[in-house]
């Protein structure tokens, strides 16, 4: 999905802030961008996965991206959405402080993302695109729910994940 | 013909073929019990005539082969010149196995006649008397028949790499006629020598006479296929008329439906689906209605909205229980098989059984019906093999000789209920304990209940049988037939009187995609029990409670004490209430252990429908599913057996 053999091509990106951040996801996986709505929350999953949302009849599971890498959650407030990401045949919400806009990433200006120490947990991205002031961290959304990366969400999601990452 | 690609009827030509013959074999069974009624007779020759005609046209040979001298011999038992005595009908019988084992050859694409089709085909060719075929009505056109035909076949060198092969096209021959080779001929003159021979390459040609009444078409079918690959001459034996081409009667038979059958398709009434379209209809009336009053609204059309969506309500749950209802077939077809194979059992094992069969029309839903004959199927053999006597052994009990085998279906609540009912011996206490001691199950100074007795059979390789036998006994059964039973969400039971009989019974939610629930609340949540699991809910005061060893709780229920499960602490909600006496305790049954629920209140009942966390997140222990509530939100439903396990484990811990 993100990955191509020609050169600059432009991977379009839907991006959002989170603690100040701003990150971008690959447009072609984003499914939908819902409002904040309460969760129904799961017992035995690991805090980060908030719980499931109905969407249209689909039980969904929302990850707080915040809790995902490391940091103390916030409050939800009426700028708070869900992004609905497809990875393979799943979906699965994450939660974003807000929804910024889309922003053109050409291929061959992605750069390897340099270690940002302790602040953010690096193993989630996949690349860091700069604009000016700008800087835009874009999410590897299939590791999110990567079971080698995600003990929590076991075996059963390997099927799909393993290939696409592969 | 070769322009259409036949494969895609393949799949409705087995499907009809393996109807076909369930037919035929119910009414092979009632003729055996004395139902002397001709229609019987049609009914075995019909679905043997189609089961043939679709056979030769997709070019199943041997299986076309096969049907027809069964087909002979049906004619004979039609026309009355043949009486169906039980020798024929042990016979066709075992060619109705025979088919079908040959149409799952043919899907498989092996070798379709085996051993035991070639032994039963010659045995009906004998009981023919002369091994003369034909007489299929209406295939026999007005002049097309004679005493035989002279046939010239000399087949293209590149024949057999068609995959072709002459001797089977002889075998078809000779199963309509007796077949006489005239002249063998090479085709190559002169005759290579056998070191230049290609093995791949045909060098014979053939004279034959096939004698008997054979309709042309017959003889051409038994060459369809190498149609182009051979040259070929087809005259009549007798007075030499030119050959007339004769149209390909078989076809047209078979073409039936061009549906391409998907694997686990399903035949639904026109009533149902009729009563499908009357719902939707309605609701377009509904949605019209509603849509008009949304566009030109105002506060005095409100008793009208309200109206409309009291309507859109009944409708849309009406529309849904017509669509699940789609899913329902009879347990009829299940049941069917059972008839036959309780014949064969008695048969093999020397025992007498009068089997009942009760609520056939009784509907469930098609995966439960897929997955409901294996256990049935053991329970019926176990009941045969293990629950009813011999002829003898009854006599001396003071029994019929006779033993009766009964199975009831019927709708109890939400739920069908099969019981598999037999008057024989009843499970024998000393060997299933001494069996069970051998094992290490029971020490030999505990006492049992019949309950705790009967569930000694479920445990896995339990058998008290000394001898396996072929019908049963090697120790696989009980405990698969309780978790097929268990995979589906159902129960198994036994109810047992020594010296009197079995009762086991299975008890099935009527669908698996709708489920009773009873939704309680624990702190802000909302949990979803399902219905056919609970037993009673009962407020239980803080002195009903003991503490034990490890940190279970028990608490006091009837005349007994059941261990308590803490919801809020199994899922860990927060503001749960703690205080058992503020709580509901909810009596639940998972296989056969009873524990207690607490959870805060209770806030209803509903039905729900299933939907899976899986499908876009993982397996959750202690939740079976999901459901959305009439809010929107998502309600998540308890695994009962899986919080039995979680509590044993917090408590472990």
């Amino acid at each position: 999905m993100s990955q191509s053999q020609q050169p600059a091509r432009v991977l379009q990106q839907l991006t959002f802030t989170l603690a100040g951040e701003e990150y971008g996801i690959d447009i072609l996986s984003v499914r939908e961008i819902r409002a904040w709505s309460r969760v129904t929350r799961i017992p035995q999953t690991p805090e980060w996965v908030l719980g499931v949302l109905n969407l249209r009849g689909a039980i969904v599971p929302v990850m707080d991206l915040r809790l995902r890498f490391g940091m103390t959650r916030e409050g939800y407030g009426p700028d708070t959405v869900a992004v609905v990401v497809a990875v393979g045949e799943r979906l699965f919400g994450i939660i974003a402080d807000s929804v910024a806009d889309v922003f053109d990433a050409r291929e061959d200006q992605i750069k390897p993302v340099p270690d940002l120490g302790a602040v953010v947990d690096t193993r989630f991205l996949k690349g860091l695109v700069g604009d000016g002031e700008r800087m835009i961290l874009l999410l590897d959304v299939e590791r999110l729910v990567r079971p080698e990366e995600a003990e929590a969400l076991d075996a059963l999601l390997a099927p799909v994940d393993v290939q696409a990452v592969a | 013909m070769s322009t259409v690609d036949l494969r895609q009827f393949h799949q409705t030509f087995f499907e009809e073929s393996l109807e076909g013959l369930d037919a035929m074999e119910q009414a092979l069974l009632a003729l055996e019990n004395g139902a002397g009624d001709s229609e019987l007779v049609h009914t075995i020759f019909r679905a043997a005539h189609s089961i043939k005609g679709g056979a030769a046209t997709f070019g199943f040979s041997d299986l076309a082969a096969f049907t027809h001298v069964l087909e002979s011999l049906l004619d004979e038992l039609r026309g009355g010149r043949r009486a169906a005595d039980a020798e024929t009908i042990e016979l066709l019988l075992q060619s109705v196995d025979c088919m079908r084992g040959m149409l799952a050859r043919s899907r498989d694409g092996g070798a379709v006649a085996d051993a035991a089709s070639e032994s039963l085909r010659e045995r009906f060719a004998a009981m023919l008397g002369k091994p003369v075929a034909g007489s299929a009505a209406g295939e026999a056109g007005p002049g097309l028949s004679a005493d035989g035909w002279r046939i010239r076949f000399r087949p293209l060198p590149h024949l057999l790499r068609t995959g072709n092969d002459p001797l089977r096209i002889f075998r078809e021959l000779a199963g309509h006629g007796a077949l006489v080779v005239k002249q063998v001929q090479p085709l190559q003159q002169p005759r290579p020598a056998f070191a230049e021979l290609d093995p791949t390459a045909a060098a014979l040609g053939w004279e034959l006479e096939l004698h008997g009444d054979i309709p042309r078409s017959r003889v051409e079918g038994a060459f369809e296929w190498v149609d182009g690959d051979c040259e070929l001459d087809i005259q009549l034996l007798r007075d030499r008329r030119a050959p007339r081409p004769s149209p390909d009667t078989a076809a047209p038979a078979a073409v039936r439906e061009p549906a391409a059958h998907e694997a686990g398709s399903i035949r639904v009434s026109i009533a149902k689906v009729d009563a499908l379209i009357n719902m939707v209809g309605e609701l377009v009336i509904t949605q019209s209605m509603l849509g008009d009053i949304g566009e030109h609204f105002s506060v005095d059309r409100l008793a009208r909205l309200r109206e409309g969506l009291a309507q859109l309500d009944r409708t849309t749950r009406e529309l849904q229980e017509s669509v699940m209802r789609i899913r329902m077939l009879p347990i009829g077809a299940v049941f069917n098989r059972f008839p036959r194979m309780v014949r064969d059992l008695e048969h093999r094992l020397g025992k007498r059984v009068k089997l009942e069969l009760r609520g056939e029309s009784t509907e469930v839903d098609k995966t439960v019906l897929e997955k409901i004959g294996d256990p049935l199927v053991h329970l019926v053999r176990n009941a045969v093999d293990h629950g009813l006597e011999t002829p003898a052994e009854r006599v001396a009990a003071g029994k019929p000789e006779v033993g009766t085998l009964r199975m009831d279906a019927r709708h109890e609540g939400g739920n069908v209920v099969v019981e598999v009912v037999d008057d024989g011996a009843g499970l024998r206490r000393g060997p299933i304990i001494a069996k069970a001691m051998q094992r290490g199950l029971v020490r030999a100074d505990q006492r049992l209940d019949d309950q705790e007795l009967a569930e000694l059979i479920f445990q896995p390789g339990f058998s008290t049988n000394a001898e396996a036998t072929d019908v049963s006994g090697r120790g696989v059964g009980m405990d698969v037939v309780r978790r097929n039973v268990n995979d589906l969400g159902g129960s198994v039971s036994v109810r047992s009187r020594e010296g009197g009989g079995c009762t086991f019974t299975i008890v099935l939610p009527l669908t698996l995609a709708i489920i009773e629930g009873l939704v309680t609340a624990v702190g802000a949540e909302r949990y979803i029990v399902p219905l056919i699991a609970v037993v009673e809910s009962l407020q239980v005061p803080a002195q009903g409670v003991r503490h034990v060893a490890g940190g279970g709780e028990l608490f006091h229920f009837r005349d007994g004490w059941l261990p308590l499960v803490r919801l809020h602490a199994v899922f860990g909600c927060s503001d749960a209430v703690t205080a058992i006496e503020q709580g509901i305790v909810i009596v639940v049954e998972a296989g056969a252990r009873r524990v207690g629920v607490l959870v805060d209140s209770l806030v209803g009942q509903h039905q729900t429908v299933i939907k899976s966390l899986e499908s876009h997140y993982r397996r959750v222990e202690g939740i079976s599913g999901a459901t959305i509530a009439s809010d929107g939100s998502v309600a998540l439903i308890v695994d009962i057996g899986g919080i039995v396990r979680l509590a044993g484990r917090r408590k472990a811990a």
